[in-house]
């Protein structure tokens, strides 16, 4: 087993300032999360909003400091690396942010766009015209498009000038964050797809951050679930789906609505909402809205324990066979 | 009796580049008490639809042709006053972002007893009422609660006070624009299963529009499919995500990955883009992404029964009839 990137007890650390009355503090929105991301394998981050999953990718990628923990990628330490340090990895490690759209300058042409990333790690001015029609003949995309600005393509085709210009230094790490978020379905498989092929292609790694779980299941090969800042649970994506150990995974797998009108869905109702971080509950932190919830999930941190394929974090973990309560 | 009943509507926006006709002759009714459907991807004139029917539309719009009737009535044929009239009161909408759509500097109940501005109750009445809506929602100590801002709420429970000042004034009719979109899926289950007890005692019509196929399925008793701006199908749920009878439908529900069991690392796709709007191709307009096209789909084909209450609008249904 060779990992690329081992994320080991990590803690991303805000400071808030406190409102009039009460008194200043800092939140941890990611909170002690530990996963291996393989060579040329893809690892998928899922988690409702405001879980801290797009918090864990960004210090990942540099852009959030860690607070606590290491983040080694190739055995080399990324906490605390100074911008400076940082900037070769950045060829490595790329990221692919949320916002089609918004994450490309309005005022570049497609092909500055995608061509930034060499004079950005100057790289020597080689062919640019010929880089530019390499990376859109590899996402798909006519070479006419070189000249189009932005505001001249589709939410679809932004996203493929999003991947060519991830991809242009031929990367190891590929962040992507939710990739087909605000897609089509017809148009979200043509992402997936393209991320598959460029994948076996490149040998790339991916750690992709999605609420779908839909997603998830096609592409991922390893998959940690998120909530409150931790991992309740992480494992063979296959086994994760077959046989969820914490109750808060079988509810998101059970809050899956499926395309069929007579699909006898298995209901786990949640009750109320997703505390707010700031107040943490105490014990298992899923307790408050667990219908499993015994008296010892509100005194006792549940630890994280290894299962099949996988950990999770639960005193009383479900291992619901998902297969069998749904037949 | 349908509550909603739209007929041969037609709209178009005047851009630079000449009409972009984004409705062409529209048909789909909501009968009273169900929950119907649309279903369609981005600029299939979901919005369109909506906004003709309670007729708040871009500057750049115009009616073409058709006939929107809500009870009875002609929507396009009432005044501007009329219009008001109904809006909140007979015609209610959920929209789809919760985080846009309260006042950020008044108190919740506030505007849930402002919104009651045309009943004749005293303010001890009224607060009452949204007390109760409140509760019926499921917001815990819905007393309190009226006392606090929207930032004082989730996403999710913004989205059920948005429903919930929706159904105060008892609408015939509700219309939800991606209600759940926004929200994260524990959340999109508890607002579709609220929505689903609350329709079901208040009584009203609802046409909920989502390009979710899941969601659809689970919320709806009819379902309607639009391409391009046209409905290419329509049925009840169950017969449309049985038996779809437009290759259209098909292709969409086959690309919904939630319909897809066995992992595969290539899933399918819709090839080819949806055609332009201001410049539309003769005969069907899904022709150049059908894989079953064929002679006869260039002509436009009209809405053929393919079972009790079934209808699409493709060549083959009615060549299969006559062959």
């Amino acid at each position: 087993m060779n990992a690329l990137l081992e994320i080991r007890d990590v803690v991303v650390r805000f400071r808030v300032r406190g409102a009039v009355f009460s008194s200043a503090g800092s939140i941890d929105a990611v909170s002690g999360v530990s996963l291996n991301v393989e060579e040329g394998k893809t690892y998928g981050i899922v988690g409702e909003s405001g879980s801290g999953k797009t918090t864990l990718a960004r210090a990942v990628a540099g852009l959030h400091h860690a607070s606590e923990g290491s983040i080694l990628y190739r055995g080399q330490e990324l906490r605390g690396l100074a911008e400076g340090a940082f900037r070769p990895l950045r060829r490595e490690i790329v990221m692919m942010f949320q916002d089609p759209i918004g994450s490309l300058s309005p005022r570049l042409s497609v092909k500055s766009l995608i061509t930034e990333p060499f004079r950005i790690q100057g790289m020597r001015e080689r062919d640019l015209d010929a880089e530019a029609r390499r990376l859109l003949a590899m996402v798909g995309l006519p070479p006419e498009f070189a000249a189009r600005y932005p505001y001249q393509i589709s939410g679809g085709q932004a996203r493929r000038v999003g991947v060519a210009r991830a991809l242009a230094l031929s990367p190891k790490l590929l962040i992507a964050d939710e990739p087909t978020a605000g897609l089509d379905v017809s148009i979200q498989g043509e992402m997936l797809n393209l991320l598959a092929r460029l994948q076996d292609e490149l040998g790339l790694a991916i750690m992709i951050i999605t609420h779908n779980l839909n997603v998830v299941r096609h592409i991922t090969d390893r998959v940690g679930i998120m909530y409150l800042g931790k991992l309740v649970e992480e494992g063979e994506t296959e086994a994760v789906f077959a046989k969820p150990q914490h109750p808060y995974t079988l509810a998101l797998l059970a809050a899956n609505p499926e395309p069929d009108p007579d699909a006898q869905l298995m209901r786990v109702e949640l009750q109320g909402e997703p505390p707010s971080i700031l107040r943490r509950p105490k014990g298992c932190e899923f307790h408050t809205r667990c219908p499993f919830a015994q008296p010892r999930c509100a005194t006792e941190v549940p630890r994280w324990q290894a299962a099949k394929g996988g950990a999770h974090r639960c005193h009383f973990p479900a291992g619901w066979d998902t297969a069998a309560a749904a037949s | 009796m349908a509550v909603l009943d739209i007929r041969g509507l037609s709209v178009g926006y005047s851009t630079p580049r000449g009409e972009l006709r984004a409705l062409r002759d529209v048909s789909m009714m909501v009968p009273e008490g169900k929950i119907v459907g649309i279903v369609g991807e981005s600029g299939c004139g979901k919005s369109t639809l909506i906004s003709a029917i309670i007729r708040l539309m871009a500057p750049n719009a115009r009616v073409g042709a058709g006939e929107v009737r809500f009870q009875g009535r002609d929507l396009l044929a009432e005044t501007e006053a009329q219009m008001r009239a109904l809006r909140g009161t007979q015609i209610s909408m959920v929209f789809q972002d919760p985080m846009q759509t309260h006042n950020p500097v008044l108190t919740v109940g506030r505007q849930m007893m402002d919104i009651q501005y045309r009943e004749r109750l005293s303010r001890a009445e009224k607060r009452q009422r949204a007390e109760r809506m409140l509760a019926l929602v499921g917001i815990p100590d819905p007393e309190a609660r009226l006392n606090q801002y929207p930032f004082e709420f989730s996403g999710g429970m913004r989205q059920r006070i948005a429903i919930a000042m929706a159904l105060m004034a008892k609408p015939a009719l509700l219309i939800a624009d991606e209600p759940t979109t926004a929200l994260d899926a524990t959340l999109e289950v508890q607002i579709i299963k609220r929505l689903r007890e609350l329709q079901d005692e208040i009584g009203c019509g609802v046409l909920f529009i989502s390009h979710h196929l899941g969601v659809i399925a689970e919320l709806c008793d009819e379902v309607v499919v639009m391409y391009a701006g046209e409905v290419v199908e329509t049925g009840s749920v169950r017969d449309v995500f049985h038996a779809p009878a437009h290759p259209y439908t098909r292709a969409l529900l086959e690309c919904d990955p939630g319909h897809i069991k066995v992992k595969t690392r290539a899933l399918p796709t819709i090839p080819g883009n949806i055609p332009d709007l201001v410049n539309l191709p003769g005969g069907c307009i899904f022709a150049d992404r059908c894989e079953r096209r064929h002679a006869a789909c260039a002509a436009r084909p009209t809405m053929a029964l393919a079972g009790d209450g079934h209808r699409a609008a493709c060549h083959l249904i009615t060549e299969r009839e006559t062959a």
